[in-house]
């Protein structure tokens, strides 16, 4: 804890998941102040998602894969002088007079009782995670169709189905860890449906060697699966939905290598719910708004470019897990760690135990070089846009359809996302793009090769307008409510 | 083998109550979402869009796309994936932008 109210904090960690708890209690314990902020009442982020407390779950690690891991960050947490700030949606990071970083938050459920608050930090571990890539498909719009990790959120927290009859479909390993949590909890799953092969892995024989707790948890859910006697079904997609109010039915048809849908191969399941999704996308517009540079990932998305010690290319700004290309937990929560410790350095002047660092890099390395095979194995191939008719919904939000983006393109001289939204406003309502963003820059690119969408966004979550008539109002460096400090 | 979600996960919540969806009334478990509440009841579906009036809810569940706007005790575009359901709330399709009907 900071000695006074108006002190600010050592280190600013934004997102209580697995890497921003890893590096809240890791930089903790080597003596800096901490505040970690998220959004959520609960920590955990997207991977832990939990039920509330007053579900009353007695087994939440039955919807889980690892729950120890998290269970012990947990502890280590309780056990800290870490300031827990939940339910701070944070909307933009800045930096200060005197070399401080300002974060803005606002409190409340989406809403309801929104308070600004700014907490201020001299260094901030940015651990945002990811959010669900979607590519569109006739009828992706209709209810009953949900994203993938959507629906392992809302079974997570919500313990809720959106059906009973429930196809799983897209591409990434995402998708199997879905549909034997689905099938777990009570619903038919009659079939996965992968973009991808899985023949790509076999060229990495090495990382796979290196990695034998990813085969294993690969094991774990083809066990499910055939447990539960769902159908795996690769290179194949969902070309359309069928129904009126709702999903009744999807059709599947096999996909070439290039993931163009082969005619004549269209094939009817039954079902009451689609989750869908062909991997994710880092959530890092808190960076880029600060000018941080990023790289494009193997599955062309846009992470944050970082150092050996998982720093951004602006100096006192380190990022870890997700934000810095999918990777998953156990890669997210070395990376946390290293992230506290490397910025723990930095702030006291002098060296942290070197032999701890060295490890958490080796395994970092050889995590990430499994998540690269993984990211090249299901990365979309450009001829997906095949399955696209000119009047699917390619935007959500404003309703911009397949056939409009086109015609930007081949009529209007759209070479971009970002001129294919001015031309058809694709991308530019509530949801900033984040959910139509890959779907505009492919067709943009005309069967080329898309650039990832820019993630630049000047607010990342909604902002109240009282928030920003009073930027600097003294919010207070601490919370108000912050509890007497005792050193 | 659990034939539920929350027999899977050894739930045992505290009693139910109502809120009600454009006047039905829908059970509620403290600790869900309105989202979550609305889907445990089979509705999938409580906002039309706004350029061609289709039905939408829940897509994402975390809170990035929107989707799942409603009206919530009359306020509209709240985000029912992350509003926790409270006892009496009244939810109600959101039609639109969710104005026209106060007048904004």
């Amino acid at each position: 804890m900071p000695a006074s109210a108006s002190d600010p904090y050592d280190l600013a960690v934004i997102g209580a998941g697995c890497a921003g708890l890893a590096g809240a209690v890791a930089a903790a314990g080597h003596g800096l102040s901490v505040a970690l902020l998220d959004a959520s009442p609960q920590t955990g982020g997207q991977f832990y998602r939990h039920p509330a407390p007053a579900l009353g779950a007695a087994r939440p690690e039955a919807l889980h894969h690892d729950w120890p891991a998290f269970a012990a960050l947990r502890r280590r947490l309780e056990r800290s002088d870490v300031r827990q700030l939940s339910g701070h949606h944070v909307w933009a990071v800045t930096k200060e007079d005197g070399d401080l970083w300002a974060v803005h938050a606002a409190t409340g459920a989406d809403g309801a009782d929104e308070r600004p608050v700014r907490v201020r930090a001299r260094a901030v571990l940015l651990a945002t995670g990811a959010y669900e890539r979607q590519l569109p498909f006739p009828g992706w719009t209709l209810p009953g169709v949900v994203g993938a990790g959507g629906a392992q959120a809302m079974l997570k927290s919500g313990l809720v189905l959106p059906g009973r009859r429930i196809v799983v479909a897209g591409s990434g390993p995402l998708l199997l860890a879905v549909a034997s949590s689905l099938a777990a909890a009570g619903a038919q799953v009659p079939a996965v449906i992968e973009a991808s092969g899985y023949q790509g892995y076999a060229r990495h024989p090495r990382v796979l060697a290196a990695n034998p707790r990813k085969l294993a948890e690969a094991a774990v859910h083809g066990a499910a699966l055939l447990r539960h006697r769902v159908r795996l079904r690769t290179r194949s997609a969902v070309t359309e939905v069928h129904g009126t109010d709702r999903v009744s039915a999807v059709t599947v048809t096999r996909l070439d290598r290039d993931w163009r849908p082969v005619r004549g191969t269209g094939r009817r399941i039954a079902c009451d719910a689609l989750a869908v999704g062909h991997g994710l996308v880092p959530q890092i517009e808190l960076a880029t708004a600060l000018g941080c540079a990023t790289r494009t990932t193997a599955d062309g998305t846009l992470a944050l470019a970082l150092d050996g010690l998982q720093e951004t290319s602006v100096r006192g700004l380190w990022a870890a897990g997700e934000t810095g290309g999918v990777g998953g937990a156990e890669l997210a929560r070395a990376e946390g760690e290293l992230a506290g410790l490397a910025a723990a350095v930095r702030l006291h002047g002098h060296p942290v135990h070197g032999g701890r660092v060295r490890e958490l890099r080796r395994r970092r390395d050889r995590m990430r070089a499994f998540a690269e095979a993984m990211a090249v194995s299901h990365a979309p191939a450009a001829g997906w846009t095949g399955w696209l008719t000119d009047d699917t919904d390619v935007c959500r939000c404003e309703e911009v359809t397949a056939g409009r983006i086109r015609e930007a393109v081949t009529d209007l001289g759209a070479r971009d996302a970002h001129t294919v939204k001015l031309l058809t406003r694709a991308g530019m309502g509530w949801c900033q793009g984040r959910m139509c963003g890959t779907a505009a820059a492919c067709l943009a690119a005309g069967g080329g090769a898309a650039e990832p969408p820019a993630e630049r966004r000047p607010f990342a979550v909604p902002v109240p307008l009282s928030a920003l008539a009073s930027p600097d109002e003294p919010t207070g460096s601490r919370p108000d409510a912050a509890p007497p400090v005792d050193d | 083998m659990a034939r539920t979600p929350a027999e899977l996960a050894g739930a045992h919540p505290g009693a139910s109550f109502e809120i009600t969806m454009d006047g039905r009334p829908v059970p509620a478990l403290p600790g869900q979402s309105v989202a979550a509440a609305l889907w445990s009841a089979g509705i999938l579906a409580w906002r039309t869009t706004r350029t061609t009036g289709r039905p939408r809810g829940a897509f994402c569940g975390i809170g990035q796309c929107y989707d799942c706007l409603a009206t919530i005790n009359g306020e509209p575009n709240r985000r029912a994936c992350l509003v926790p359901a409270r006892p009496g709330d009244v939810i109600t399709t959101q039609e639109g932008h969710g104005h026209a009907r106060i007048g904004v």
